[in-house]
């Protein structure tokens, strides 16, 4: 257990200069954008005098030198202080706290179902190698992969919300019902169904094409050889002895899509009006709101590393030839 | 020659030629066929498909022709792929053959920034770069260029890698070439078809970024684009859904025809793997 955690947590180290290389990068975006935190809020008071500016300025460190306010600035992210949003009128860290659990809740049912499913296709792939049943999975997962998410969540509201009326179109959970307790949760999950299956279908493409090609390749191998030697049937091969070894390549891709994921759920939730961190997102880029839309993509960096975190401790322990 | 011939064995990358010649096609044909501004007024809005000859797609919301839209459409989204794809090939390839090819601190460098870019979803990066520059035609292709290089980076490093210790390298170095001169006239021309195979993949993706940002609103609403249709489509949803449906397939198409034509290359290069 602690070698796991150990070359976990060196993995860990070496994203550290990676984060402070995209706090330097966003920092000096934000310097490129037109118009800084006082201008933003003199237009909302509707105009000042020059004194007054001058004066805010001063007050928020916009007169210091542009290293002096970068290495405030990386001081207050360290501190995990993303400013003040002047739209929504509280703290970025608030703000963002609130809109978190929905994008956690959706990205971590599409990923489920991206992995399981990804999983059981690729296994059947691979198992009907260039049969009709591969030929037919293969054609579908291409299709998925190339299908805009928002249209697949537009055209699943039309057939599966207006024309059928079995799912909700959009929204978190019933309005006003005031469910508790377990009813809460079903009518969740009940509003999440089609969002999950929007942004899972994108990621299944990419899941089931690792898993069969990972099987084949496993497939191949001398130990499986000398377990049908052994006289098992290929369904135990298959569970007992390819299978864990299959699963490793899928692990890794779980941390690599996690940001892909992030980046796909602005648009899924835009489509089902989820109050989630990919929607603040987009409506931050419309109101202008930059230091909530900053803060977003610092949360969501130290999001995608916890992720990596976690996906290292799993492999590291699925796979003990690593060594630290 | 060879390769060549295996790729018109494939099936898959035939579906995938022929698709992405319909496309082109379009792109090429949409100023004769459709000469008027496909987002002037055309007719009574809301006009179902197939319904009149004029209008063979329909008119969206504001009585726009949708068929000259999506003919206008294909000349957006392809030029925005193609733009975006080069140019995000050049910085990967660019920073790849260094890294790869120096090794030591300035792999270490440009690797952190690679990864700096990995860590952020792009299309959160995207959102970030239209808030701060603006979201016309050509900032938006510049930004898909800009978030979409680092794999192609990688592709790239890890080919020199492999390349830079072989015999012929290290001739090249005996005969006194200099280092620019190594990297891309001996190296990178041995390096480059993985990562034209991997084009695709980007120019693929291109094209679903800015259909996404399109439908959001977040792009130039001043061109044709398939996936600003789709937004426009949205707020009649629930009763002409075909407004956001066509375009919507049209991406699909496009996107699919990109993607086999890049997997029949891949498999056309690299025959060994075809068998699994």
């Amino acid at each position: 257990m602690m070698r796991v955690l150990l070359l976990a947590l060196r993995r860990l180290a070496t994203s550290l200069p990676t984060l402070l290389v995209l706090l330097v990068g966003l920092f000096l975006l934000l310097q490129l954008a037109p118009g800084d935190t006082v201008d933003a809020l003199v237009a909302q008071i509707g105009g000042g005098d020059p004194t007054m500016i001058d004066e805010l300025r001063r007050y928020y460190g916009l007169d210091a030198s542009v290293a002096v306010q970068l290495g405030r600035y990386v001081w207050r992210l360290l501190q995990l202080d993303l400013g003040y949003s002047a739209i929504y009128g509280k703290p970025v860290s608030d703000v963002i706290l609130e809109r978190l659990p929905a994008t956690l809740l959706l990205m971590g049912s599409a990923l489920s179902f991206a992995f399981a499913a990804g999983m059981a296709l690729g296994v059947l792939s691979a198992r009907r190698v260039n049969k009709w049943p591969d030929t037919l999975i293969s054609t579908l997962g291409l299709i998925f992969y190339a299908t805009p998410s928002f249209w697949f969540g537009l055209m699943g509201i039309v057939i599966f919300a207006v024309k059928l009326g079995w799912l909700p179109a959009g929204g978190i959970e019933e309005i006003g019902a005031g469910y508790t307790g377990l009813r809460r949760i079903l009518d969740i999950a009940w509003h999440l169904l089609l969002p999950t299956v929007t942004l899972g279908l994108i990621f299944l493409a990419t899941y089931l094409r690792i898993m069969r090609a990972s099987m084949l390749e496993v497939m191949n191998l001398d130990f499986v050889r000398t377990a049908r030697a052994k006289g098992l049937s290929p369904r135990q091969v298959i569970t007992a002895h390819v299978l864990r070894n299959a699963l490793l390549p899928m692990i890794t891709l779980v941390g690599l899509q996690a940001g892909t994921m992030l980046g796909g759920s602005v648009v899924v939730e835009s489509v089902f009006a989820l109050p989630g961190l990919g929607r603040l997102a987009y409506e931050s880029v419309v109101q202008r709101d930059l230091n909530t839309l900053l803060g977003i993509v610092f949360v969501s960096a130290l999001l995608v590393i916890v992720i990596n975190f976690l996906v290292d401790l799993v492999y590291a322990h699925l796979d003990p030839r690593i060594v630290t | 020659m060879e390769a060549l011939k295996r790729l018109a064995k494939s099936p898959a990358a035939i579906v995938g030629l022929v698709l992405l010649v319909l496309v082109i096609g379009m792109a090429l044909s949409a100023p004769l066929l459709f000469p008027k501004d496909p987002l002037g007024l055309a007719g009574r809005p809301l006009q179902w498909p197939f319904l009149s000859a004029r209008f063979l797609l329909g008119t969206d919301t504001t009585g726009r022709d949708i068929a000259a839209q999506i003919f206008h459409g294909a000349r957006v989204s392809l030029l925005i792929g193609i733009v975006a794809t080069l140019l995000s090939i050049t910085i990967g390839v660019a920073i790849g053959a260094v890294a790869g090819y120096y090794g030591g601190i300035v792999d270490d460098v440009l690797m952190r920034i690679t990864e700096a870019f990995q860590t952020l979803p792009n299309f959160l990066l995207l959102l970030v770069l239209v808030a701060v520059f603006g979201s016309e035609i050509k900032t938006v292709t510049i930004a898909i260029g800009l978030v979409s290089w680092p794999a192609a980076a990688r592709l790239t490093r890890a080919e020199f890698l492999s390349l830079r210790g072989r015999e012929f390298v290290q001739a090249c170095r005996t005969l006194g070439m200099r280092d620019p001169q190594i990297i891309f006239r001996e190296i990178l021309p041995n390096a480059l078809p993985p990562v034209i195979v991997y084009a695709s993949v980007i120019m693929a993706t291109a094209i679903l970024l800015e259909s996404a940002l399109a439908f959001l609103n977040l792009s130039d609403p001043n061109i044709p684009s398939w996936g600003n249709l789709i937004g426009t489509g949205r707020s009649v949803l629930r009763t002409q859904w075909y407004v956001s449906a066509i375009p919507g397939l049209a991406i699909l198409l496009t996107v699919l025809s990109v993607s086999l034509v890049g997997q029949g290359l891949n498999d056309a290069l690299n025959p060994r793997l075809k068998k699994r």
